[in-house]
């Protein structure tokens, strides 16, 4: 077995540590309010589409790296 | 901690025991009922017995039972529910084919004990940068994430001995985690399922004498899926389960759609004369992690589980520095 799964992990691993600082300091204190009783669902529903957005940029990003990775492994 | 280390030993060796015991009286009970089918990578037309998951899912209610008559805890009943439903769900599967949305579906029915015991904290953690509040998206991530863990281990769970294997190495590194970070009545509560697996994988191993089935590899991987709730270390989880989401990650990536193993006319791998495992150049069969290990060359099956099983070390390492990363604040 090459190095190249090894390097995906590695990569995958490096993404989530990313991912959570995005997470904690930006879609954390995220925080609207003046629609009364609904503050908490507005707040909720932003927080979800961004959160969905940064799994697509998650993904995406992946895929890049994996075609990458295994363009490289197949040429050596 | 005197009685939480007396409820980890009786619940460990007792779960360990039960799987020990009764897989070998369910193996010629399942023969006899010819609830056997062929093993692919066998040059024989060999047969093996399933669904695994009824000695697997008696272990885990055995040592969970144990466990929450020593603890008292709503978590181990979570833990105990979840998995038993998650069990039912596969067997359901095992004994008549269903569509390929009937497990995600149900399964986040099967999470819903969590939520309704309230054996969850809102708070994600992350490592380096602390934790971030999400009461109502979390509730979401609870229901998504039981059918995530139990159908990653389900689709790993292609060679003899690999998913049982594989369970063995993230259960005990995520028992270890949840030590390190101090949730020590969960980390109890955790061991039984890596015991559990040791004691399946002594005959799931290569030349397997028994299948997990949907129903095993479906329990097995809820229960994960639990206990990273429950004990608060979903991201270490996740770490350590991550071999298992790349061969997600890449089968959903290629195929670009939820479908069934079955339902993929391509070929991943074949076989060459000497009945070792080689990847295809099929450019409509999905992208695998063993045809990625495959890349380098022909293997045995042998020696294709041992190389995921490197990879299940390699990410149980990380998930313990994960871990150790939690109690840093930057």
């Amino acid at each position: 077995m090459k190095s190249g799964i090894f390097g995906f992990l590695f990569g995958m691993w490096i993404l989530i540590l990313i991912g959570g600082g995005i997470v904690v300091t930006i879609l954390g204190p995220i925080s609207i309010s003046g629609f009364g009783d609904f503050d908490w669902i507005i707040n909720s529903g932003i927080k979800a589409v961004v959160a969905i957005i940064l799994v697509v940029i998650w993904v995406l990003i992946l895929s890049k790296f994996k075609n990458w990775i295994f363009r490289k492994e197949i040429k050596s | 901690m005197i009685d939480l280390v007396i409820s980890a030993a009786i619940s460990s060796i007792v779960g360990f025991v039960v799987v020990l015991v009764m897989t070998p009286p369910l193996i010629k009970f399942l023969a006899k009922r010819n609830m056997a089918v062929k093993d692919m990578n066998k040059k024989e037309n060999v047969m093996v017995v399933r669904p695994g998951g009824i000695s697997i899912i008696a272990g885990i209610i055995v040592s969970e039972i144990i466990l929450y008559a020593f603890l008292q805890l709503n978590e181990i009943l979570a833990i105990l529910i979840t998995t038993t439903a998650a069990f039912a769900i596969g067997y359901v599967d095992d004994r008549k084919v269903m569509g390929g949305w009937f497990k995600p579906a149900t399964l986040a029915i099967a999470a819903i004990p969590i939520i309704l015991l309230g054996a969850y904290d809102t708070d994600l953690a992350f490592p380096l940068f602390g934790e971030v509040q999400i009461p109502a998206l979390y509730l979401a991530l609870i229901v998504l994430m039981i059918p995530i863990t139990g159908n990653t281990i389900n689709s790993i769970d292609v060679l003899n001995g690999v998913a049982s294997g594989f369970m063995v190495i993230a259960s005990f590194t995520l028992t270890i985690c949840l030590i390190i970070v101090q949730n020590y009545e969960i980390a109890v509560a955790s061991l039984p399922l890596g015991f559990v697996s040791l004691a399946f994988y002594k005959y799931h191993k290569v030349p397997s004498k028994i299948f997990p089935g949907d129903s095993g590899a479906l329990a097995l991987g809820a229960m994960y899926g639990v206990i990273a709730i429950v004990g608060g270390v979903e991201i270490i989880a996740a770490v350590a389960l991550l071999p298992a989401v790349i061969n997600s990650f890449l089968f959903l990536s290629s195929v670009k759609r939820i479908v069934e193993h079955r339902e993929i006319k391509g070929k991943p791998v074949e076989h060459t004369e000497d009945f070792k495992l080689k990847a295809t150049t099929d450019e409509t069969a999905p992208i695998t992690l063993v045809r990625l290990i495959l890349a380098g060359g022909p293997l045995s099956e042998k020696q294709v589980g041992f190389a995921i099983f490197k990879l299940a070390i390699f990410s149980g390492i990380l998930a313990i520095i994960t871990a150790f990363m939690m109690e840093i604040k930057l």
